[in-house]
């Protein structure tokens, strides 16, 4: 389900999560920056693809269909340190053509986040 | 404002300092100047995003354009300063072309004393023909100047 580049990340699947949208990015020397912090493109990695895997859950729903990444916008609120980081995509609306999606990642409180994103997604229906 | 006299060499950074995320995406140097830097991202199967399309991700060139940007501050300053990204928006104008490497030009083009704004474009051989397109700040917690 996840492709090449989440396994490039480390990501995987949160089983707790019942929804299925949340992933979870181990620390690791892949994923960091400055030293001691997460680069801000993996935490951005992260929640791209966690938007991605809630928006196919939401399109298989509905038929399926493919998506194309229109546009992200990050906000990068608190540094990312030596733990896990999970990250968590919403719809907020699946129209005819275009997917609202919002992603946010944090690591010890999800009422915490370390960064939030907005994207827009093109859909094209089966 | 009195900094001390040291230029910042981004070939010199990505040699020596610039290891774990970029180095994992296998990004390297690629040209700078006065205010601007570049990067190469090759392409690589271990960044595709669509299996089906072999298309790479969009994360990697985020990555990507947040390095160029975040050194192209420190070119404009001619010097190193802690700073973290506060924000970035990226327009994802066309896939990348599976096969091609993705050359990513990062721009400061203001600097107050405590934010930077930075724009740049990705691109995967004509910079005329652009695959991305980027906004975004910086914030110095100590300051730029």
């Amino acid at each position: 389900m996840l492709p090449p580049y989440a396994e490039t990340l480390g990501l995987s699947v949160d089983a707790e999560d019942a929804t299925g949208c949340t992933l979870i990015m181990p620390y690791a020397n892949g994923v960091l920056g400055r030293p001691g912090f997460l680069h801000g493109g993996a935490i951005s990695g992260l929640m791209e693809m966690a938007a991605i895997v809630a928006l196919r859950r939401a399109l298989a729903e509905e038929g399926g269909g493919r998506i194309k990444p229109i546009n992200v916008t990050v906000d990068f609120m608190r540094g990312g340190r030596d733990k896990l980081t999970y990250g968590k995509g919403l719809v907020t609306r699946l129209g005819k053509r275009v997917a609202n999606v919002e992603a946010t990642a944090w690591q010890d409180d999800p009422a915490k986040p370390i960064s939030a994103a907005r994207m827009n997604y093109l859909i094209l229906r089966d | 404002m009195t900094t001390p006299a040291f230029v910042f060499d981004p070939q010199r950074f990505l040699k020596n300092g610039a290891g774990g995320h970029g180095r994992h995406l296998g990004m390297r140097y690629h040209a700078h100047g006065p205010d601007w830097t570049e990067m190469a991202m090759p392409y690589d199967p271990r960044l595709i995003g669509d299996p089906d399309s072999g298309v790479i991700a969009s994360g990697p060139i985020l990555s990507m354009m947040d390095m160029v940007t975040s050194m192209s501050v420190w070119l404009k300053l001619n010097g190193f300063r802690a700073h973290a990204t506060l924000d970035l928006r990226v327009d994802y104008l066309r896939p990348a072309t599976p096969g091609k490497t993705v050359i990513g030009h990062g721009e400061c083009y203001r600097v107050t004393r405590s934010i930077a704004f930075v724009r740049g474009q990705a691109h995967d051989g004509d910079p005329d023909d652009p695959l991305a397109h980027v906004a975004g700040t910086f914030m110095a917690p100590e300051g730029y100047f």
